[in-house]
């Protein structure tokens, strides 16, 4: 088999399945339980250290 | 020894660019030289200057403004040079005579076209990403950027970039690839800048504070590594010689198409989509003072969007040599990404979601809102015309033109002015906006402009469309191309008035943003003296 058809035939099945089901797999990651309170701490990063980094021994404030 | 190391390269590129400048094979290569002469000599000498200096310590609890201070600067002025340009060859298409006989050659519609282009995407749009990503990187990494004085290189690197990219356009030096016109040592150039870009942007995210990397550093570092990808494929080039700025891609044909829109296509994705949506993710939930509405919707929005995008490249060849099913799986996939991309439009419009008075009483959410709104637009509209059909009488025609523009106009260019807006008084420590009644006059001159430019090449696109394909009961074409070109008259002069709008409220910005940071007063306790906590 010449190497495009052997590439080809490797894209649309092998390759379609790993990037399918890591796609999937980060949608269920997502959602997994106790998801919810690090999300929300997570969308609040933007209101945190506006003016100045934080200290070398504080994760947050 | 560093200082020594900075001389030795600096004086061997002046020497370089010296006999390049000498045996040029032609004008662009031998100006460029010159530039780069300059510029290289110009660093010698300042480097040589300040060898002896003692080095002042950086404070790290300080966030690193000054970059993006000037990537704000840059960002404001270059808009207003690409609108410009934008309007000129607008009213060159109506009024052919302004291609003017004594600038034939450099001034004319081909050579100023990839000017417009690159001057609005690259110049205007990256540094506002250039920006603002520094911006956003510091603020949700809790961390300065990393790489000390790298990030200087990585803006002034990018604004030479411009500089020999625009004066090779008009000089005639291109690989005439659109959005990728530059020549091979252009190329090379803008990589290294890029690699420095990464560098300083992955090193801050290094070295955050922050447990977890905030949405929006995700789209900006997609946006930057998927670039790199995408330049360094597409301009695999081969230069005739090393003293002339002519070079040859090593693949031909379809293929040469093919990579040529997988590069332009997914340069739409991830520099004027994803790149953006950071933008959003941070500062439409920093401007309505609330978190944005679903962080899980934005993950997702994330995965799917760089996962469908990369493939819908194809799209822009239907009916060419290109094998059907590469053109179908690029359709396919084009309508597909409808879904994230609304996914994405709901999510930054329900940020709002309690907030909805501050659309009556702060222009700038509502700039970014309908910025958000013509997002969902175009991404509603680009799906449609990749679909093979539509395709067959949308392609070529004006209608292109006119959805590329509401989306860079848009959304591109509404959120960028939000975000400056936004930045001025915090960068400079100013209290407030010069005039938020100039705020509304922008937003409403730019809305317009689009209006007028969106509406007149719908009708100008599909009119020229429908007649390019009109043929009589014997089955000859009804239309020669030049019938096309004077039915067109009418719309080419609103669009470029559409057009003029939209620079005068670019315009009426500058002014805004120069008078905020001159009269307006200082904070009276500014971030970077603030006392510890």
């Amino acid at each position: 088999m010449d190497t495009y058809s052997l590439l080809r035939e490797f894209a649309d099945s092998w390759m379609l399945l790993a990037l399918f089901l890591f796609f999937i797999g980060v949608i269920v990651w997502a959602f997994r339980p106790g998801s919810r309170a690090v999300h929300k701490d997570i969308a609040n990063i933007p209101f945190r250290h506006e003016d100045k980094p934080a200290q070398d021994t504080e994760a947050r404030t | 020894m560093w200082n020594a190391i900075k001389l030795v390269v600096l004086g061997l590129i002046v020497l370089f660019a010296a006999l390049a400048a000498n045996w040029g094979r032609d004008l662009a290569y031998q100006v460029h030289a010159i530039i780069i002469l300059a510029v290289a000599g110009g660093l010698f000498v300042w480097t040589l200057r300040h060898v002896g200096d003692e080095r002042v310590p950086v404070n790290q609890m300080e966030y690193m403004d000054g970059v993006i201070r000037a990537g704000v600067v840059a960002t404001a002025f270059w808009g207003v040079v690409g609108f410009l340009a934008g309007v000129f060859i607008a009213f060159q298409l109506a009024f052919p005579v302004l291609n003017f006989d004594w600038a034939q050659g450099y001034m004319n519609f081909g050579r100023l076209r990839p000017l417009h282009t690159s001057a609005v995407i690259f110049a205007f749009g990256g540094n506002a990403l250039l920006c603002t990503s520094f911006y956003i990187v510091q603020r949700t990494s809790a961390a300065r950027l990393w790489g000390g004085n790298l990030a200087w290189f990585v803006f002034w690197g990018y604004q030479l970039f411009i500089v020999l990219a625009a004066t090779g356009y008009l000089l005639g030096a291109t690989q005439s690839k659109e959005y990728a016109e530059p020549e091979w040592y252009v190329d090379l150039w803008i990589t290294v800048v890029w690699v420095a870009y990464l560098l300083v942007f992955a090193g801050t995210l290094m070295k955050r504070k922050e447990p977890h990397i905030y949405v929006a550093n995700w789209f900006l570092l997609s946006f930057i590594i998927t670039v790199a990808m995408l330049h360094l494929v597409n301009n695999l080039t081969i230069p005739v010689s090393i003293w002339g700025s002519k070079s040859v891609i090593v693949w031909a044909g379809v293929q040469d198409a093919m990579t040529q829109w997988w590069y332009g296509h997914n340069a739409v994705g991830f520099f004027l989509t994803a790149g953006f949506l950071g933008m959003m993710y941070y500062f439409v939930p920093k401007q309505a003072e609330r978190p944005v509405f679903s962080y899980k919707l934005s993950i997702i929005h994330f995965w799917a969007l760089i996962f469908l995008y990369i493939w819908a490249g194809p799209h822009h060849l239907h009916y060419t040599a290109l094998p059907d099913w590469a053109s179908t799986l690029g359709m396919v996939f084009s309508v597909v990404l409808w879904m994230p991309s609304w996914g994405g439009m709901i999510n930054g419009l329900m940020t709002l979601s309690g907030a909805w008075d501050k659309l009556r009483t702060d222009p700038i959410i509502r700039m970014m809102v309908i910025s958000i709104g013509f997002y969902g637009m175009s991404t509603f509209e680009g799906p449609m015309m990749s679909i093979r059909a539509v395709n067959s009488l949308s392609h070529y025609t004006d209608w292109t033109i006119g959805h590329v523009h509401s989306g860079a106009l848009g959304w591109n260019g509404m959120i960028t002015f939000g975000c400056l807006y936004f930045l001025v008084p915090k960068l400079w420590n100013r209290e407030r906006l010069y005039s938020l009644a100039m705020v509304n006059w922008h937003f409403w001159l730019a809305t317009i402009g689009i209006v007028l430019y969106a509406a007149s090449m719908w009708v100008t696109g599909i009119m020229e469309g429908l007649m390019w394909r009109e043929v009589d009961a014997q089955g000859f074409l009804v239309n020669s191309f030049a019938d096309t070109v004077a039915a067109k008259f009418p719309m080419y002069v609103v669009r470029g008035l559409g057009g003029v709008l939209y620079l005068t409220g670019a315009i009426i910005m500058c002014y805004n943003l120069w008078m905020t940071v001159r009269a307006q007063p200082k904070t009276s306790d500014a971030p970077a003296m603030a006392p510890a906590e």
